[in-house]
């Protein structure tokens, strides 16, 4: 308490604040900082949303026409139905979450819950390095290693029957390895990083005490982990799980490599797909700007733009709902 | 703590978006082993040691190319030769695609707009009417396949067209292997698409589906075509004789004409072009000088044979 005292008596001793603090040129370089950002955030916005919309207002498509699943832009009368894109979008995206989502829960849980130092010391540099690894050396390894695998492993139709039911499920074989399956495992270890730190942080965030006093109730490690650890750190785990949708859906080189790019709707997981960023990238170069093709390609940016926007609101009322509990 | 998550929420947002931003840009490199010129921004600096020659006419200064990723092996090796040849003229190649390179001319952000297809075909009247066309050399594009296609060695048109538009699906519908067909396309803006869709394909409407594949890059769709069993595609001439890529690929007559320069120069192979450097209004300085150098003994004498194009000018 003596301290206490003395600390506010030097306070009261203190300088009147010289110029430098009173213009405090710390605080207004990082309120720039923080105001050029959001400028910037506010620039892209309407920029992508002008350029979205060109194709309804200047080029005179319908705007329910996008939703067709023929794209020939090549055509008499192009036809801009970029259906066959969103839905690549979402499989690919929904089949590497499939994958992706267990396992990295399951790293989150080993490293959080689980896991003695050493262990620790291991998995997460590795961690850091799959961050740091760069999406083309998956597309590479996909391109290399995958791709030719899956077509030498299952080139036959792939079926299976039940008794007394009979056949409930066939699909054609691998043709080429190019294949939505493909674009889906190499999405999936991309977005194995994001997803377990962030769900280790949820783990992490959980009190120590809720913990000890699952256990001083006599349950099993596993009994705590399924009762109390996963229910509480729910919603922790479903922003990991979107932000790791939104680095799936935007990811275009990896994808691009591994998928085909056939611009038809998704089929079967062994068949060729396309994404909105794939057709992207191999059309922007080829096309001039402001000629109908681009400014199709503008509205599929701002249909990705609608789905990243749309799960950082996600995120946003994930915590607001945890918030309120 | 809640805080905590939050902000790495936020920054893992940040950096996925950052992250897709960054893969659109990468794409234009092509992903290939081979030392394929996918490089789309190489400053060519003078040469230490200039040799002059008398007939070049050497003027300083920078002006930059884009365009047709066909078309800029041939400038990028006219650009190192004009450069070693006349110090203080520095030359930068770009790649993009052909629509990249009549749009940047037509805007004036480069001096000089490369593309397989005319000016017409691609931007509005207005627009191509301001562009002057220099025709700086042939070029010709091969059919290609997996070397596991054994057995075929020429395809007619009318097979080509069987083909591409997903009638034949098995190479043994065209005397090869019983093997299905896997239709490897550019994409749809493409210049060697365009040209193929109509110089052999006579517009027929292409396959579209599970056998097919559409590769970004002569680079992506070599890699493609040789990783993939009964694989088809087309290239340009210079992909396919890189030595890297050659040996890797099975490369077929059209109409029992061989795919050579010879044969593109008599005008008796089809799959061919014009390749076509596109200035914003009449060149002048830099500009004019480094095309005429294209035009010149060394480019069409020499450099242009060695990347496999066909010359325009009489030697």
């Amino acid at each position: 308490m003596a301290q206490l005292t003395n600390a506010l008596e030097a306070t009261g001793l203190r300088a009147k604040p010289g110029l430098m603090e009173r213009i405090d040129l710390p605080r207004r370089v990082v309120f720039l900082a923080a105001a050029s950002m959001i400028a910037i955030v506010a620039l892209l916005l309407a920029f992508i949303f002008w350029q979205g919309i060109q194709l309804f207002v200047k080029d005179g498509q319908p705007i329910g026409a996008i939703f067709d699943s023929t794209w020939n832009p090549l055509a008499d009368t192009p036809e801009f139905g970029i259906l066959p894109f969103i839905l690549g979008t979402l499989v690919v995206t929904a089949g590497a979450l499939l994958i992706s989502t267990p396992l990295s829960v399951g790293v989150a849980l080993f490293l959080s819950e689980v896991a003695p130092n050493w262990a620790k010391s291991v998995v997460q540099p590795a961690l850091e390095i799959f961050v740091g690894i760069p999406s083309v050396v998956w597309g590479w390894l996909g391109i290399t290693v995958l791709v030719p695998w899956l077509s030498d492993t299952f080139p036959n139709k792939i079926a299976i029957s039940m008794p007394l039911v009979g056949q409930v499920f066939s699909m054609p074989g691998f043709l080429t390895g190019f294949s939505w399956l493909a674009g889906s495992l190499v999405l999936s270890i991309m977005v194995l990083p994001t997803i377990t730190s962030v769900s280790y942080d949820a783990f992490r965030a959980v009190p120590q005490e809720l913990r000890t006093g699952s256990l001083a109730l006599g349950t099993t490690r596993w009994q705590t982990i399924r009762h109390l650890l996963i229910p509480s750190a729910l919603s922790g785990v479903l922003t990991a799980v979107v932000l790791g949708m939104t680095r799936a859906a935007g990811e275009a080189l990896a994808v691009q490599m591994v998928i085909g790019n056939s611009p038809t709707l998704p089929a079967a997981i062994t068949q060729p797909v396309t994404t909105l960023t794939s057709q992207i990238t191999l059309d922007m170069g080829n096309t001039v700007f402001g000629e109908p093709w681009q400014d199709a390609l503008w509205t599929m940016s701002l249909v990705l733009l609608i789905i990243s926007v749309s799960s950082v609101v996600l995120v946003r009322l994930i915590n607001k709902r945890r918030i309120g509990q | 703590m809640l805080n905590g998550t939050r902000r790495f929420g936020a920054l893992a947002i940040a950096a996925a978006i950052v992250v897709g931003a960054c893969s659109s840009a990468a794409t234009a490199t092509p992903a290939t082993p081979a030392p394929t010129p996918g490089a789309t921004d190489t400053a060519v600096a003078a040469a230490p040691t200039p040799t002059p020659a008398p007939t070049i006419n050497c003027q300083t200064g920078s002006i930059t190319t884009a365009g047709s990723t066909a078309l800029q092996p041939l400038i990028q090796d006219a650009a190192t030769a004009y450069a070693a040849a006349c110090p203080g003229a520095t030359v930068t190649v770009n790649g993009g695609g052909s629509g990249t390179g009549l749009t940047q001319v037509a805007a004036g952000s480069v001096n000089i707009g490369a593309s397989d297809v005319l000016a017409a075909t691609k931007l509005q009247a207005a627009d191509a009417a301001k562009l002057v066309d220099h025709v700086v050399c042939r070029q010709g594009w091969i059919v290609v396949t997996n070397p596991d296609v054994t057995g075929v060695t020429n395809l007619t048109t009318a097979q080509n067209v069987a083909i591409w538009t997903g009638a034949d699906t098995n190479w043994n519908q065209v005397g090869g292997p019983d093997l299905p067909i896997v239709l490897i396309f550019r994409p749809a803006s493409s210049g060697t698409r365009a040209t193929f869709l109509k110089l052999v394909l006579g517009g027929a409407k292409e396959a579209t589906g599970g056998q097919t594949l559409t590769e970004d890059s002569n680079g992506a769709v070599t890699t493609a075509v040789t990783k993939t069993k009964g694989a088809v595609s087309v290239i340009g001439f210079s992909y396919y004789n890189d030595p890297a890529n050659k040996a890797l690929l099975n490369g077929l007559q059209l109409d029992g004409v061989d795919a050579t320069i010879a044969n593109v120069g008599a005008s008796t192979y089809k799959l061919s072009a014009d390749g076509n450097l596109y200035t914003n209004g009449t060149a002048s300085g830099l500009t004019q000088a480094f095309l005429d150098f294209m035009m010149g003994p060394q480019v069409q004498g020499t450099i242009i044979p060695k990347d496999s194009y066909g010359p325009v000018a009489a030697q």
